[in-house]
């Protein structure tokens, strides 16, 4: 569970980001987090991983209280979070499945787990073929889906997403909306960050919008309010 | 999670071949550094070696007036020997005196006219400490009388001299050099960190514990400073052994005794290692403290 309550973000420089945010999401739940650029999408990420701290108020996520988590426990509220990023992040000189191998390798996965575990993932994907393959010779989809199986395959409990489909053409934007929907049909949570309206209008899911750090509204369908 | 110590040895490797001229030169560096470190040290601990066997045969003489009795003979030794920093005292008579000299000289004349009225009884008095060596001849002085008293005071203090600013030299070089190293190390382990910050934010984003990241470096840091150490050693046994030779061969230096490599190799191997692990380790931590901040 997600639970955000009254809180405040302002950056160093004094950017004052986020304004007495409130917001729960419970386990299993779909959400797109949308607004316009610099509305503050990003920082409530950031706050969910442990990348950055609340200036004021309370956040917790999957039991994990971040006001005042201890570096030790960062990891493992991190195991408990697939993220996914507009960029991919992946490791142009390791194959897909070396992606994949590296992220459950870093939180000391078996050998034997990892061969177990990977193929599975991978065709939850659909790139049960392009294993073998290295990030540059797949289409930008491709590439989101690698990055979404790696966000898997350490299963999760929590897949958070900052502007999966930005680099992506609208028909690739909807093939991986509709395969984070079918993950969070297997019973992940799944939190979306995006600006594009006519894909969230397509999906009948709970939207919460935020704008210049206020939350300013939260029902099902983007212009729910 | 317990230490995946093939995974973490793995990854310390690749780093090394991620960037296999840095890390050569880092090396070659690095030996050359040991090898300076490793070269001083061995000549102040052969400067030691050769002070010892000076300190051990150096000999303050003291002579006492042919008037004395043996009672008061007796008594000037007892009291030298309870001197500070006098280790043994030694009673030569005027007839052991003339008998070391006949078996010395080569003068034929002089050789046949000794008699042993020629010498007087003196005490051969050894010291703990060359270095106080003065302080005792006074005090020695004291007791058998102002002109009594014979001292090779240059030869004691010259080599002291020698001896100390060899030792002090070393030690500030040895400092220098192993600051430079862990330095150098620390450096080519941060061009790693940079090589691999795409992996590293993999590897926090996924969860990773700070330890999982940063043991690939500590090994990295580790292989550096035991592969230079090694080879390190090696070339400094060819020098040692190839300077030692030199010396033995050369007439002027004959009373320069060097210790054989074969009697130290053992603790020198131990030093050489020790000195590699702590300049690679303490390089990598440098760097991770430094640079892999979470
Ligand atoms: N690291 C930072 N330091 C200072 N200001 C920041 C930082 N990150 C974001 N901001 C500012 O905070 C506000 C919200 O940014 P962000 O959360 O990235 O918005 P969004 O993701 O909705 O576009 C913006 O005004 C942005 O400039
Ligand atoms: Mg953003």
């Amino acid at each position: 569970m997600i639970r955000l309550k009254d809180v405040e973000k302002e950056y160093e420089n004094g950017t004052h980001a986020l304004h007495g945010v409130s917001l729960t999401i419970e386990d299993g739940e779909f959400v797109f987090l949308v607004g316009p650029s610099g509305s503050g999408k990003s920082t409530i990420i950031k706050l969910l991983t442990g990348e950055i701290v609340p200036s004021n108020g309370r956040v917790s996520v999957n039991g994990f209280n971040l006001s005042n988590i201890s570096d030790r426990q960062i990891p493992l509220l991190r195991r408990s979070i697939g993220v996914i990023f507009q960029d991919f992040r992946l490791i142009e000189k390791k194959t897909v499945y070396e992606n994949l191998s590296f992220a459950m390798r870093a939180v000391g996965a078996s050998p034997r787990a990892i061969r177990s575990r990977i193929p599975y993932v991978l065709e939850l994907v659909g790139l049960e073929n392009k294993a073998d393959q290295y990030p540059p010779e797949l289409s930008g989809g491709e590439q989101q889906r690698v990055a979404i199986a790696r966000a898997l395959v350490n299963n999760p409990n929590t897949i958070i997403a900052d502007e999966p489909t930005g680099n992506l053409d609208p028909a690739r934007s909807l093939e991986i909306m509709r395969l984070l929907n079918r993950i969070n049909e297997l019973g992940t949570t799944v939190v979306i960050v995006t600006h594009e309206r006519d894909l969230v209008n397509r999906f009948h899911k709970r939207v919460v919008l935020l704008e210049g750090g206020y939350v300013t509204g939260d029902g099902v369908g983007y212009d729910a309010k | 999670m317990k230490h995946d110590f093939r995974y973490f040895l793995h990854e310390g490797v690749d780093n090394l071949f991620s960037h296999g001229f840095m890390s050569f030169a880092t090396i070659g560096i690095t030996v050359a550094c040991l090898l300076v470190m490793g070269t001083f040290s061995l000549v102040t601990y052969n400067a030691e070696i050769l002070l010892k066997t000076l300190e051990s045969e150096y000999e303050i003489l003291a002579f006492i007036d042919d008037g004395s009795t043996d009672a008061q003979t007796r008594e000037f030794g007892a009291r030298i020997e309870r001197l500070p920093n006098v280790k043994s005292v030694s009673l030569i008579t005027r007839e052991e005196a003339t008998a070391a000299f006949e078996e010395r000289t080569l003068d034929d004349y002089m050789r046949a006219n000794l008699t042993p009225d020629m010498f007087r009884d003196r005490y051969a008095v050894f010291v703990d400490d060359l270095n106080l060596v003065n302080q005792t001849a006074g005090d020695v002085r004291a007791i058998v009388g102002e002109a009594n008293v014979r001292v090779d005071e240059d030869i004691a203090g010259g080599f002291i001299l020698v001896r100390n600013v060899a030792s002090a030299v070393s030690l500030a070089m040895i400092a220098i050099l192993l600051v430079v190293t862990v330095f150098i190390i620390s450096n080519t382990i941060r061009l790693t960190t940079f090589d691999r910050r795409d992996e590293i934010a993999i590897m926090k984003m996924v969860g990773a514990t700070n330890w999982f990241i940063r043991w690939p470096f500590v090994y990295e840091g580790f292989l550096l400073g035991l592969l230079s150490a090694f080879l390190a050693f090696a070339l400094q046994w060819l020098v040692y052994a190839s300077v030692a030779k030199g010396i033995a061969a050369a007439d002027t230096l004959q009373f320069l005794n060097i210790v054989s490599f074969d009697h130290i190799w053992q603790p020198v191997a131990a030093s050489f290692a020790a000195a590699g692990m702590v300049i690679g380790v303490g390089g990598s931590l440098t760097a991770i403290r430094r640079f892999l901040q979470v």
